[in-house]
């Protein structure tokens, strides 16, 4: 098993074998944290910054659990009151952490780049918690390993993913994640929110719901922007809903056995049914949320390993 | 005065010819050319069998002054175009402030004459701030030297004011230069649509966006008769809608950067922001596409859109990075690979690159005939070369060709009979 990557910034520099040598540490971290004694020492006297440029609670706790659980140091920073207000650019900003000699960089950032942008600055590991429209790999990670928990296997399977494809960072990193597994992929969506070219991906593009759903192993739903709702890309809330909310009737296309993902925050009633997300039966989204955690603690311990072999040769300047 | 200019490959666009000869200069013009026994001469240059050009002729280089000499200056800029073979800027008004009085394009031009070793000939903004509202002093701007009117990359959205200063502009026969693309479709947009921008997670435009506003803009010649030159054609969709208004007569003309015609979006890479143009770098098929309508002709001109940017304004995430490429001294090696790809022969290129930019503009240069300026450039079009930015003459180091394996070396430039660049 090796992993050789210095940063983690996206799904696409990915093979199979990586993908899965992640996966299956995180299934060992899974049991971890269902274990009596939540803690390991793998991060011990490292320390882990979360940079965050754009909100978010529930991708930066699980960051700094998932740091915490192994011994790492974790500081969280909020960049959006920071320094960016006093006109500091982005680079000045990774220049300024740098000399704090932090190990492990979790980053999210709302332009697509910027992460790898920041990468080519910093000679510690990083880890993109999203960037723009572009990528977001640990949560597609996090969700190839609930599907392949669920399913038993994480190839030859049809997924759905529906709703805002385009500005969707969490669809493209799960396209070339699946992809790159060797499932079939679908995407549903209006016509707006569908990127261009996007059959080139090596997808199906459907533009009704029930015919993309048929026969679908995998259910993942996407969050629509409020910011998008109002007649810029899709003309109301509750046409989407009609069109492309999922809700029993809709689900009953897919297979018997299909399960259901969002990455979350949901709207309930705009892109999914509330009762429909409860289902225990259908529904994987609190799976999810404990699988982000152990897919991120594989993550880091991955890239922390790779971090201290490089030092031990001297290859990284601390 | 006499220098000759002798064991040359002549590269003449007007006669369409490349043949070993010899040239003969008369103080600021060229007095005779030919082949066979050269005339005695007080000063004799051997082109060692190398290119002897007319000097390229530039429309669209941005010289930061004034506003942003930081960037570059009339000093750096004009130093950049001997070294690449320019013999004449056709300079853009989008400076800081912008260059839409008689006032500044005086200043502009004090400047120019005391600063540059190259000839520089200013272009006007066509509305006040380049807000496309009212337009500017065209006549006065005239009488001070403004060879056309742009507001650079800002489309004037308000089709009436643009109406107004084409049919005031054509009454005065002022050139009208404009940069075609649908302002509502491009807004935000760094990128053109497609897998690449999709997967890059970049805002993108759709080629159309380009055919579009050209299309509105031909309408407005047909309805105006204004004398008109699209700054960049980038997509093959509209090149049959220039086709079209020049087989109708219309007196449109169109030009591309060499970017456009050397690069396509994949080159952006890894968000490699010196890649960043506007318009965005297009699909390898535009690229093709235009390659063939530079050697058909149906694109007029080849120019660098010279837009220096300093290093903070690029070392930004993608979306937040400054457009625009340094280009000067890149203009002629760049251009050769199309030649060495054997898309276009030299007289061809040295049509879009001097001839057809000087006729556009009314000026005399871009000819090898007894009687034009002696602008020329004496170039080894073979030599190869890497290059590396930091060797540039430009103030900003903003080129995509960092690192790149290029054909085609300046051996030296001549501005009236002068040299401006060159040993000797």
């Amino acid at each position: 098993m090796t992993f050789r990557f210095r940063h983690l910034l996206g799904i696409e520099p990915l093979k199979a074998d990586d993908i899965r040598t992640i996966l299956d540490l995180a299934d060992q971290y899974v049991d971890l944290s269902r274990g009596a004694s939540k803690h390991s020492d793998v991060l011990a006297g490292l320390t882990q910054i979360n940079m965050f440029f754009e909100a978010s609670t529930r991708t930066q706790a699980s960051f700094e659990i998932a740091g915490k659980r192994l011994g790492a140091d974790v500081m969280n920073m909020s960049m959006q009151a920071s320094s960016l207000k006093k006109g500091e650019t982005l680079i000045d900003t990774a220049l300024t952490l740098n000399a704090m000699h932090p190990d492990l960089l979790v980053v999210r950032h709302p332009q697509s780049g910027a992460v790898d942008l920041l990468a080519q600055k910093v000679n510690c590991a990083v880890l993109n918690a999203g960037d723009g429209r572009h990528e977001h790999p640990t949560q597609a990670l996090l969700d190839a390993l609930t599907i392949r928990r669920a399913k038993g296997r994480l190839h030859r399977l049809t997924v759905a993913i529906c709703g805002d494809i385009a500005h969707s960072r969490v669809a493209r990193s799960n396209i070339l994640l699946l992809g790159r597994m060797e499932n079939r992929v679908r995407l549903i969506g209006p016509a707006t929110l569908i990127p261009a070219k996007a059959v080139e991906f090596g997808v199906e593009v459907y533009e009704d719901m029930r015919e993309g759903l048929a026969g679908a192993d995998v259910v993942m739903m996407l969050r629509l922007q409020k910011e998008r709702m109002d007649g810029g890309f899709i003309p109301s809330e509750r046409e989407y809903y009609h069109r492309f909310g999922l809700d029993a009737e809709k689900l009953a296309h897919a297979r018997e056995d299909a399960i259901v993902m969002h990455p979350g925050p949901m709207n309930r009633g705009v892109e999914i049914d509330g009762t429909l997300a409860d289902d225990i039966n259908r529904s994987v989204i609190q799976e999810q949320v404990e699988m982000g955690v152990a897919v991120r603690m594989a993550a880091m311990d991955l890239l922390a390993r790779n971090l201290r072999a490089e030092r031990a040769a001297g290859g990284i300047h601390v | 005065m006499r220098t000759l200019f002798g064991n040359a490959r002549l590269i003449d666009p007007e006669a369409g010819s490349d043949a070993p000869g010899w040239l003969l200069v008369e103080g600021a013009r060229i007095l005779a050319t030919g082949t066979g026994e050269p005339p005695p001469a007080g000063t004799v240059i051997d082109c060692g069998g190398h290119c002897l050009a007319p000097g390229i002729v530039d429309i669209g280089v941005k010289v930061c002054e004034p506003g942003e000499r930081h960037k570059e200056s009339f000093g750096s800029a004009g130093a950049a175009a001997a070294a690449g073979g320019v013999t004449t800027m056709v300079t853009r008004p989008d400076t800081t402030p912008a260059i839409d009085t008689p006032e500044v394009l005086e200043f502009v031009t004090r400047r120019a004459r005391d600063a540059s070793p190259v000839r520089i000939k200013p272009m006007a903004a066509l509305t006040k701030g380049r807000e496309g509202r009212e337009m500017v002093e065209i006549g006065f701007l005239l009488d001070a030297g403004a060879v056309a009117f742009t507001d650079g990359d800002r489309v004037i959205e308000n089709t009436k004011v643009l109406s107004r200063a084409m049919t005031y502009a054509r009454s005065l026969g002022a050139l009208v230069i404009a940069h075609p693309q649908d302002p509502g479709l491009s807004h935000g947009a760094c990128a053109t649509s497609g897998k690449f921008a999709s997967l890059r997670g970049l805002p993108a435009v759709s080629p159309m966006a380009e055919r579009m506003a050209l299309d509105r803009d031909l309408a407005l010649v047909e309805m105006t008769g204004v004398r008109y030159h699209a700054d960049q054609i980038t997509t093959a969709r509209a090149l049959p809608a220039l086709d079209r208004a020049k087989s109708n007569g219309r007196d449109v003309t169109a030009g591309v950067s060499i970017h456009h015609l050397t690069l396509n979006e994949l080159d952006v890479g890894d968000y490699r922001t010196f890649f960043k143009v506007k318009p965005p770098l297009r699909a390898e098929t535009d690229r093709v596409a235009l390659v063939g309508a530079v050697a058909s002709g149906l694109i007029d001109v080849i120019s660098s859109m010279h837009t220096p940017q300093d290093e903070e304004s690029k070392r930004l995430p993608y979306e937040a990075a400054a457009s625009g490429a340094v280009a000067l001294e890149t203009l002629l090696p760049a251009s050769l690979r199309l030649y060495h790809a054997g898309a276009i022969d030299l007289p061809r290129l040295w049509r879009a690159l001097s001839l057809n930019p000087s006729r556009r503009l009314g000026l005399e240069t871009g000819r090898l005939a007894p009687g034009a300026p002696a602008d020329l450039v004496w170039f080894d079009a073979d030599a190869p070369f890497v290059l590396d930015r930091f060797a540039l003459r430009s103030k900003s180091k903003n080129t995509p060709f960092d690192g790149a394996r290029m054909q085609g070396r300046v051996l030296g430039t001549w501005v009236a009979g002068a040299r401006v660049f060159g040993k000797g």
